[in-house]
């Protein structure tokens, strides 16, 4: 049985004619109780991955559940369909396992807050809000076990209870959670900032209906989400072709040695509605990459990337949902059975956004992106300091932005919205590290016309004993290049110890012991690029070696010679451009560079990237 | 005798103000602005308004300037090629900035990424580190860096020199040290180091402020030089102060060296002057909203005094210098209306049709609807303008409202009230970003409109806020000049302290007080400022430990030195981080950074009563007029307000036109004229 909402007032809301300029002025409102949402939580939270990275995602949804303002889409529906209880005036709703919410978030480390907005025995709308928390228990710090197999090793689970009972904050039920983690007051108090951001929300929602009124209010939002189905009707049956096209790309391995594993996605339209299949994706994994991906915020993603790539004037809500299909297998890597392990999922998450880029882009070139979005980094280090303190860090780091058909991609930006690295003087001063290096690494993005963004060189100097964990991808399978363009470099993680030994890491790994001294290089991926490189202007190219960016060996990948002094060396540019010109094959150049294939990259695997190649997943 | 020049350069007009210090009387003139350099209508006008009052430029015992020479050099770009000398492992800080791409998820499919302001070609790295506590880890290596610095010389050419080195916030030694040898290398530039500008944590943020200043200190340097070279030759020989963006006066001198403080210096005017008319009309508490004709600004008066934020925007650039809590949005009465293809909505702004070709009704070629046009066609704004010399075309701009209108399928006059309400919203949602927001109820604030445009929406605008009085100024076109004219000039002191408050005690708090005092009054006397014209206040950045913000708390340095200042320091916080959070935590506080703020002796101003009449404006009114209010015409009466006197009631609707802006009652509401001639409408 779904859930029950109790409703004093069964009255229906009215239908109210709407000018244009209400609409407008209603939907500003909510965007600016939107940012005020954001303001709030990075305010008042606490663990770095929130109040520093904005590692948090605030919603705004009508009576009915439907994302009005928001960036993942709602997930409400599906959470009502499967919460068992009741849900009343002064209830605020907690929850953490993606079981329950029929993936709406996707591992137990994600806190959801849940606030339905009543008026007069009304509901009129949900606030949401959810975050990640640094630590839930479980078997590492981090709560993000890279060999788990199971969803009970990766720290404590909240199915969706009530954090407010009619009004009434259930103090016992948090203190029995808290107790679970490593880090009890950041959780504690990144929980009150995720309540106080839906609290603020929920009072903007109370005055827009006061000053306009409840009806004008719902009517409004029905009205908005017509808005968007229109805009996307329009965007679909222009952009998107009745013959299917696929896309496929790979997670590099799953913590255990398996790999890469295959995300696969089908696209076509049938009448005005697009079909998204993902029959030929792997089978689930053994351990904690699978994703368990929502319908909806699929959709979402989906519609997001249409109206980015081709009308980004459009604004984005849930009122176009009904015009897309999303299919996903049942036990694949994207929907897998419980108790499947899913704290990983990171790394699908953003090679989801790899696919859908080289889904829509390839039958339109000009609008196509390389490949680049392609994980989360994390790095976990923590342990006793000589007085005897805990500490624990969890830090998000970045790669290179792909090229672009804009231009190049940014030098170790960030694909996610709203985040930020943490400033090194931060670290130093609150964690027992030095960060020795932070630079964007020259030659990793991957050449074109349009370079792709380089990865970040990052090295820290561990000045107490403890334990890291490292969390990354694309370590054995590039991020390709399109139009031309050559695929990224791939990450790397290597050890270094006080005498000068150097050990390479793998990319997914827990529990690595680190002494006083020892040095860390954390190098992400680069983006890949876009277009020709032999059709980039030679004294750009001349300009980034100047800047560190691209090597003097680095230009020559885009047929650039140099002299000594760093002067293009016009001849010599002229005879290499031409040189590459007739060593290729003849006809364009093809719409996508994968790099050499798997064949050759299981070959040289442990050559090219200090690592074994993974096994093949069964 | 002495008197107060105070001289604000606007886009279009340079306004200039003088005030009698012994009786306060005021002298105001206005002179066309001199774009290409500013500087020759600020001589021309000082020249021209003192000569028309009988003033001698040696009666001038202060000069008091608010420029928008630093923003205008970022907003354009002409900013000097700066060399950037980071710590080794760091050479691109500014690069990969704070890793933070802007527009939402997707979003950097089309964000176009700005360069940084320092090229990554002129940035080299020092062989140094300190630690994140003030200990050693590696010396400077100074031969090394000798040949660094030899060889940026040699490659490339730099107008300026930043040094930003890590923990430099902590321990300045290396910076100092690197400074002096760089000084030899480069001795004919300007070299800035980030301990001197901003000793503060967080290496982005240092660098960026730290090279912002670099980068517009020749331009402001030029500016400031040959602006005190011009008045010296008049016969001036009192001091030059320029408006910092916090609203404070700094000193020519100091204006050269760290200009990044005068970015917002434009914006501070028109808050400073409000906030001098606020005190004297007897409203403490107000919201601002000065109007032109590109963009709108807004800010929040507590207690006579403006809001403080700890950073500065111009364009894509934020810095770390304090200004006034001034909010912008891209509306103005230039901003265009528009209805895209796929939406149908009706959008106003950020787009504006500037003073070329202007709204629809200037006449001189625009044929898109702005919300000029939308006021011109709604009877808000009569069509003589500027005393008849500017004359506004109502069917220009009844034809360019008109195509709203028809792509909206709605009549003209609604297609106009549209427009005039989503601007309204638009600036609305500033003004709550500033109120509502920062947990402040708009109910209990007056409303201040003023620029050009201000006026013509207060009355609206504060029905939506539910702030009354609105409150128009006398000339509300040239009110930045009161505020160059009526502010103090202000020196501060940080120190970044990072200590919890279980780790430190009232008496250490107050030797470092002491010491910090000492620091600003002496940097105060330098600005000749005698310490017996001294004040002193103190400010302390209070946050729970492991948040990522303070709350910035006003402190008494009495209650340090008897032992009760830490215990209230608690107890402001947890109040205000209920107020703006609603709730607190069991968890320790951090003392973050402590303030000292040292300011010179207020101007003394009074503002000059206007003469006194029955309550009766028929002298005042001009012609009877129509305007259009919640769907229908009403019928409505404009009068002019140099011909009002205090006491004068005008019911709305109704219309105050003078020299350099409108004012607009709506029906239903009520103006009073106080005894300075100030409008103050409300409710009826």
């Amino acid at each position: 049985m779904p859930a029950t909402i109790i409703e004093t007032n069964t009255a229906p809301f009215k239908k109210r004619d709407l000018d244009p300029v209400t609409l407008d002025i209603i939907e500003n409102a909510l965007r600016n109780a939107r940012i005020e949402m954001d303001a709030t939580v990075f305010r008042t939270a606490m663990s770095p991955g929130i109040r520093e990275q904005g590692d948090c995602f605030p919603l705004i949804a009508d009576h009915k559940g439907r994302m009005i303002v928001g960036q993942f889409g709602s997930f409400i529906t599906g959470f009502l369909n499967v919460y068992q209880g009741s849900i009343e005036d002064g209830d605020m709703i907690w929850l953490s396992d993606p079981y329950s919410c029929e993936g709406a978030i996707s591992h137990n480390n994600d806190w959801l807050v849940l606030l339905p907005v009543f008026r007069k025995g009304r509901l009129v709308a949900w606030t949401s809000h959810f975050g990640h928390q640094t630590d839930i228990g479980g078997k590492v710090p981090g709560s993000i076990p890279t060999d788990a197999a199971s969803i009970f090793e990766e720290g404590v689970r909240i199915p969706p209870v009530k954090i407010v009972k009619q009004g009434v904050f259930q103090k016992d039920l948090v203190d029995v959670i808290m107790h679970q983690s490593r880090m009890p007051e950041w959780c504690r108090s990144d929980l009150n900032a995720l309540i106080a951001s839906c609290r603020v929300a929920a009072r903007r929602v109370n005055e827009i209906c006061e000053r306009f009124g409840d009806d004008v209010f719902v009517s409004t939002t029905d009205a908005l989400l017509e808005r968007n189905y229109r805009a996307m009707a329009h965007l679909i049956s222009t952009s998107i072709g009745e013959a299917p096209v696929s896309f496929e790309d790979y997670l590099c391995d799953d913590g255990r040695g398996n790999g890469p594993f295959k995300i696969k996605c089908t696209m076509w339209r049938e009448g005005g509605r697009v079909v998204l299949d993902f029959a030929g994706t792997d089978p689930q994994s053994q351990s904690s990459i699978n994703f368990y991906l929502n319908e909806n915020m699929f959709r979402m993603f989906f519609g997001i990337y249409m109206i980015m790539v081709f009308d980004p004037q459009i604004l984005f809500n849930d009122g176009f949902y009904p015009l897309v299909d999303v299919r996903i297998p049942e036990g694949s890597l994207l929907k897998p059975k419980f108790p499947a392990a899913l704290s990983q999922r990171t790394h699908a998450l953003g090679r989801i956004f790899n696919i859908l880029g080289g889904l829509l882009g390839q039958k339109t070139p000009e609008f196509l992106n390389a490949a680049g979005f392609s994980s989360s980094p994390h790095l976990m280090y923590s342990g006793f300091d000589r007085a005897g303190k805990w500490f624990q860090l969890f830090q998000i780091g970045f790669g290179g932005i792909p090229g672009r058909p804009l231009g190049d991609g940014p030098d170790g930006h960030s694909l996610w919205p709203n985040f930020t690295n943490v400033p090194n003087e931060f670290l130093e001063r609150y964690f027992p590290l030095r960060i020795e290096r932070f630079e964007a690494l020259a030659n990793s993005g991957g050449a074109g016309k349009h370079r792709g963004g380089n990865g970040i060189h990052m090295t820290y100097r561990f000045l107490e004993p403890g334990i890291i964990a490292i969390h990354d991808d694309r370590w054995f399978i590039p991020p390709w290049g399109v139009n031309g363009g050559v695929p990224g470099a791939r990450a790397r993680k290597i050890l270094e110890k006080p005498d000068g030994t150097k050990k390479i890491l793998p990319n997914k790994a827990d529990n690595i012991e680190v002494e006083n001294g020892d040095q860390l290089h954390f190098i992400t991926w680069g983006g890949g690029g876009w277009g020709d490189p032999l059709e980039r202007d030679p004294a750009t190219v001349a300009l980034e070696v100047r800047r560190g960016l691209v090597t003097r060996d680095g230009a020559k990948d885009y047929g650039v010679v140099l002299t000594k002094t760093g002067a293009i060396d016009e001849a010599a540019t002229k005879a290499l451009r031409d040189k590459i010109h007739a060593a290729r094959p003849a006809g364009p150049l093809p719409v996508f560079n994968y790099g050499p294939g798997l064949a050759h990259l299981r070959e040289h695997g442990l050559a090219e990237t200090g690592l074994p190649a993974p096994r093949a997943p069964r | 005798m002495t008197y107060r020049l105070g001289v604000d350069v606007g886009g279009t007009f340079t306004d200039l103000l003088i005030i009698d210090e012994a009786t306060g009387r005021t002298f105001r003139d206005k002179v066309p602005s001199t774009p290409q350099d500013p500087s020759i209508a600020v001589i021309e006008g000082a020249r021209k308004i003192c000569s028309d009052n009988g003033i001698k430029p040696e009666q001038i015992g202060l000069f008091l300037h608010g420029t928008t020479v630093a923003t205008n050099a970022v907003l354009e770009g002409k900013i000097a090629r700066v060399g950037l000398l980071v710590t080794e492992g760091y050479r691109h800080t500014l690069q990969i900035a704070r890793s933070f791409v802007p527009g939402g998820l997707a979003g950097w499919i089309i964000w176009p990424k700005p360069e940084p302001l320092a090229p990554l070609e002129c940035t080299i790295e020092a062989p140094e580190r300190m630690a994140a506590d003030g200990t050693t880890v590696r010396a400077l290596d100074e031969a090394v860096l000798r040949e660094r610095l030899q060889a940026l010389k040699d490659s490339e050419s730099i107008e300026a020199l930043t040094i930003c080195l890590i923990n430099a916030y902590v321990n300045d030694a290396h910076e100092i040290r690197a400074a002096d040898i760089a000084r030899e290398i480069f001795p004919d530039i300007p070299i800035t180091i980030s301990s001197a500008i901003l000793p503060e944590m967080q290496e982005y943020e240092r660098t960026l402020t730290t090279v912002a200043n670099s980068a517009v200190r020749p331009t402001v340097a030029r500016y400031v030089n040959n602006l005190a070279g011009e008045l010296g030759k008049w016969g001036m020989t009192g001091n030059l102060s320029l408006l910092r963006s916090d609203g404070g006066l700094q000193s020519a001198k100091k204006s050269q060296e760290a200009p990044v403080n005068l970015l917002m210096s434009g914006p501070a005017g028109g808050v400073a002057g409000a906030v001098w008319v606020a005190n004297t009309a007897g409203f403490p508490n107000i919201l601002t909203l000065d109007m032109g004709g590109t963009s709108t600004d807004v800010a929040l008066i507590e207690n006579g005094a403006a809001r403080l934020r700890r950073d500065t925007s111009v364009g894509h650039l934020t810095v770390r210098a304090s200004s006034l809590d001034v909010k912008t949005v891209g509306a103005g009465g230039g901003s265009m209306a528009y209805v895209p293809e796929l939406t149908k909505a009706l959008r106003v702004g950020p787009q504006s049709a500037g003073a070329m070709p202007g709204p629809a009704c200037y006449g001189r070629g625009g044929a898109t609807a702005t919300v000029t046009d939308a006021n011109v066609v709604l009877g808000y704004l009569p069509e003589n303008l500027l005393g008849g010399s500017f004359k506004l075309d109502r069917e220009e701009a009844k034809r360019a409202v008109q195509k709203i209108a028809d792509a909206l399928g709605i009549s003209l006059m609604d297609a106009a009230a549209g427009i005039i309400n989503i601007v309204n919203e638009n600036m609305f949602g500033a003004l709550r970003l500033v109120s509502v927001q920062q947990g402040y109820d708009p109910r209990d604030f007056a409303l201040m409109p003023f620029g050009g445009a201000g006026p013509l929406h207060g009355n609206a605008l504060a029905r939506l806020m539910g702030s009354w009085p609105v409150v128009v100024p006398p000339s509300p076109g040239v009110l930045c000049a009161y505020g160059d004219a009526t502010t103090r000039i202000r020196v501060e002191h940080q120190r970044s302290f990072n200590r919890s408050i279980t780790k430190t005690s009232d008496a250490e708090v107050s030797r470092l007080l002491n010491e910090m005092s000492d620091k600003v009054s002496g940097d105060l006397e330098q600005e000749s400022v005698p310490r017996s014209e001294q004040t002193l206040s103190l400010e302390i950045d209070v946050r729970y430990i492991g948040q990522a913000f303070e709350v910035p708390l006003t402190a008494q340095f009495a209650d340090f030195q008897n032992g009760t200042g830490l215990e209230k320091l608690r107890a402001a916080f947890n109040t205000e981080h209920e107020r703006l959070f609603t709730f607190n935590l069991d968890v320790e506080h951090e003392l973050v950074n402590i303030r000292v703020i040292a300011l010179g002796k207020p101007a003394h101003v009074k503002p000059e009563p206007i003469a006194k009449g029955d309550g009766n404006p028929k002298a005042a009114r001009l012609r009877d007029h129509q305007m259009w209010i919640n769907g229908r015409s009403h019928d409505a009466a404009i009068y002019q307000r140099s011909l009002l006197r205090a006491g004068d009631i005008i019911p709305g609707p109704a219309i105050v036109c003078e020299m350099d802006s409108t004012t607009v009652i709506l029906d239903g509401n009520v103006a009073r004229v106080d005894a300075f001639g100030n409008i103050l409408l409300s409710e009826q």
